[in-house]
């Protein structure tokens, strides 16, 4: 199973890739601390979408994993799985862990 | 492009149509086809199988990396009055005309988005506008799609994504095979044009909808033969 420091990689590739896809916006920066959604956040509600969707395609290119990160868990967790890059990494850890 | 249910009639024909043009066209149906194209691949699968169509959806994006056309074309009908129409299929109809348009307009959605451009053609039907007796299911099925086409048009138009939906007359396929005569004139003839459709009519509407100076368009449903 990926450790958390590859899937941090993997959501690394992923804001590149993101950046890439979104010229003309102010680019997000591969940090763990990035805080991607909700006050403070980098991404509005449509940037969100494409970043989850990029990043479950990321995940599957790299792991051969297919996961889905918007389910309804993920909206009805108290503290939001996608407030940070960290966060993020932390809930697709938990979900590979699962699937395992 | 990606043309659904490739196998026979309306599908068949639309994959020479644009591999003929140029197009890298992939397809897909339960069954195998009988042709051969040069730029045509095929997949057999059922479309309202997540895990398949996903399976389906990792190869494209490893062999082409991008998709620029979806044509959600696969779809089952079933002459029946209502008090005569098995659960079965109904469920059948629901699970191929809706799920399986839904999960091809989310899959594809998603490898059009990284390049801020896709056309989507979904496939309606004059059944639902006639309300066409002995067709409840079908036509039900078919109005789930338009409004599925319309709320995508504003969910994906950010996206650079336009959702529209061709609504064809009674076209000599397969599909209509088992529709007694007179109803078929009976159903004809409520259109402002009465004759049967044909591929052409609704290659030209995709057409039209897949063009490049199309982007200002979406969220429609054009009905042919005057309906
Ligand atoms: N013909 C008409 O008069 C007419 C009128 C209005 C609208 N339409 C619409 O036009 C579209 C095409 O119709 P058609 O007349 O060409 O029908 P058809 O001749 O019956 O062909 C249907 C195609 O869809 C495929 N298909 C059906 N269920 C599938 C599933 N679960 N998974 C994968 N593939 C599936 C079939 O292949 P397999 O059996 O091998 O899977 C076949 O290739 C449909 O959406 C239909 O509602 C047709």
């Amino acid at each position: 199973m990926a450790d958390r420091e590859k899937i941090l990689n993997i959501l690394f590739s992923a804001i590149d890739d993101f950046n890439e896809i979104r010229p003309g916006e102010a680019p997000i920066s591969k940090s763990k601390d990035t805080i991607l959604f909700g006050s403070g956040g980098v991404l509005d509600s449509m940037g969100l979408v494409t970043f989850i969707v990029t990043s479950e395609q990321k995940i599957a290119e790299e792991t051969g994993i297919s996961i889905t990160l918007a389910d309804e868990r993920a909206m009805s967790l108290r503290n939001s799985p996608f407030r940070t890059v960290g966060t993020l990494a932390d809930y697709i850890h938990m979900l590979m862990a699962e699937q395992e | 492009m990606l043309i659904t249910g490739t196998s026979r009639g309306i599908g068949a024909f639309l994959s020479g149509y644009y591999a003929e043009k140029g197009y890298q066209v992939f397809g897909c149906s339960r069954g195998p086809v009988d042709f051969e194209l040069e730029n045509y691949r095929h997949f057999c699968l059922d479309i309202s199988d997540e895990k398949q169509v996903l399976a389906m959806f990792t190869d494209i994006r490893k062999a082409c990396g991008r998709l620029d056309v979806l044509i959600n074309n696969a779809g089952i009908a079933s002459m029946n009055h209502v008090l005569l129409t098995p659960y079965a299929t109904a469920r059948g109809i629901v699970d191929t005309n809706i799920i399986g348009t839904f999960l091809f307009c989310r899959e594809a959605a998603k490898l059009m988005q990284r390049h801020n451009f896709g056309r989507i053609v979904n496939f309606a039907t004059v059944a639902t506008p006639l309300k066409l007796e002995g067709e409840a299911m079908y036509a039900a099925s078919k109005a789930a799609v338009v409004s599925l086409t319309q709320v995508l048009a504003r969910e994906l138009a950010p996206l650079g994504i336009t959702v529209n939906a061709v609504g064809p007359t009674p076209v000599k396929t397969d599909l209509i095979r088992s529709v007694p005569r007179e109803k078929m004139e009976a159903l004809i003839s409520r259109q402002a044009i009465p004759r049967f459709g044909n591929m052409e009519d609704i290659a030209n509407v995709i057409d039209f909808f897949i063009s490049p100076e199309s982007d200002f368009i979406t969220g429609q449903v054009l009905y042919l033969g005057g309906v």
